[in-house]
């Protein structure tokens, strides 16, 4: 039916001052028709002053494991937080 | 999709994180391992919702070219449009379980899934559009509002998106109704007429109770659901009854009372025979309803081969070089300075 259209992510800039984020995805034969099925499916009330397409097989994600050790460095690094320092009762503006 | 069956130690371990992930209402994305059966499951469950709402449009759609105010019309279309959008979240949502858009399309036309039986059900006069606003969409709130918090990701997430936009539905089906009911004679019959059809059906929407619903418990299980089919409809009644009285409407029951004791509405048994003959096929429209969605997608065939080709043929003019554009371009500037002097040469 769709031709094999190819599938497209939407990312969505709610207004000026935000960053875009994700949508939901939608069939499309081109970019120009994916932006205007996106404006119809997802903008229909105002929400949106921007919108991104891409094409969703040009995405590349991490696997989606929680247990991935690809973000394991980023555990035993407590001292990135601020939480982490002991700062003097009183001591202000900092 | 490869059927997984836990046989091999990493199987137990996968299908016991899975287990544990859904325990910990924790939610499950696209490319997470999950159990066959958990996956058909929602296939179905998503597919038959993506379906109601395109089926959907028909009954509603029957009454935008008379509608009684260019007011009620642009409501009626915008909400027709809504429907539209649901079913293509929700067929997005189903494709992250590795189901193409063509396959789903192909097994409605074809009668291998379900659409809500509620469609099935002709929209004889403008107070049904009211009717189904108010009751239809308000029973499909009570069912939707608990899928927010589904267990599977992009299910959820486009049940958010639905609900936001349902509540506009009611309310505008409220609003017509409370407007006929206030209206003249005929048009307060015509209200109490709809109710009348529609209330029954409705509470129907819910699915059988709880004993024979073959995928309830399952379900429950895994989160897909939160509430049983009978608890969601004591839920609908509790909400509706109230509603009903401020329209001035009543509702075709008249086993309908407070009951103390339980704090809950009680109401009268429901006609389970026609339902499962409606699911069957033998309700007044389904017929009509599943001709009339073939014969769109097939009318609108031309419609997705010009796009494809005209994208095809953009694509085949951008990689056949830079080189070409900028000649384009080049020739372009050309033109533009001998219709200048053109210009020039003429004053």
């Amino acid at each position: 039916m769709t031709q094999n259209w190819p599938l497209w992510e939407v990312f969505v800039r709610s207004r000026r001052g935000l960053s875009h984020t994700h949508a939901g995805s939608l069939h499309a034969p081109d970019a120009e028709m994916a932006l205007r099925n996106a404006r119809d499916l997802y903008t229909r009330r105002n929400e949106g002053v921007s919108i991104w397409v891409v094409p969703s097989a040009q995405i590349t994600a991490s696997s989606p494991d929680e247990r991935d050790p690809f973000f394991a460095p980023a555990a035993d690094k407590p001292y990135r937080h601020p939480t982490f320092y002991e700062i003097p009762e009183g001591v202000r503006h900092l | 999709m490869v059927a997984v069956t836990p046989e091999t130690g990493q199987d137990r371990a996968l299908a016991a994180a899975f287990e544990a992930a859904v325990a910990a209402d924790e939610r499950v994305e696209p490319r997470d391992w999950m159990p066959e059966e958990y996956r058909a499951s929602l296939v179905r469950q998503m597919a038959q919702h993506a379906h109601s709402e395109i089926i959907g449009m028909q009954p509603e759609a029957n009454w935008i070219t008379r509608a009684p105010s260019l007011r009620r019309k642009a409501i009626l279309m915008a909400k027709v449009q809504d429907e539209a959008g649901h079913g293509l979240y929700l067929y997005s949502a189903a494709e992250t379980l590795g189901t193409s858009r063509d396959e789903l399309l192909d097994k409605l036309h074809s009668g291998r899934q379900k659409y809500s039986s509620i469609f099935n059900y002709p929209t004889l006069t403008w107070a049904d559009v009211g009717a189904i606003g108010w009751l239809v969409d308000g029973a499909a709130i009570t069912n939707q509002v608990p899928l927010c918090r589904c267990s599977y990701g992009p299910y959820a997430r486009a049940m958010v998106r639905i609900c936001k936009e349902e509540s506009f539905h009611q309310r505008q089906g409220y609003e017509l109704l409370l407007a006929l009911s206030k209206g003249t004679e005929a048009q307060h019959a015509m209200a109490q007429d709809a109710v009348d059809r529609w209330w029954w059906p409705s509470l129907m929407m819910f699915g059988p109770p709880d004993d024979e619903s073959a995928h309830s418990a399952q379900s429950m299980a895994w989160r897909i659901k939160r509430h049983s089919n009978d608890e969601l409809r004591q839920r609908f009644v509790d909400i509706a009854v109230p509603q009903s009285e401020a329209l001035g409407l009543t509702l075709p029951d008249p086993d309908i009372r407070w009951n103390e004791e339980r704090g809950h509405y009680d109401f009268g048994a429901i006609d389970w025979t026609e339902f499962w003959e409606v699911l069957k096929g033998n309700g007044p429209c389904n017929e009509q309803r599943i001709t009339q969605r073939r014969r769109a997608h097939e009318e609108g065939a031309w419609v997705r081969e010009a796009a494809a080709a005209h994208a095809e043929k953009q694509a085949r003019a951008h990689a056949e070089a830079p080189a070409q554009a900028d000649a384009d371009a080049a020739a372009d500037a050309d033109a533009d300075a001998h219709a200048q002097q053109h210009e020039e040469a003429r004053v």
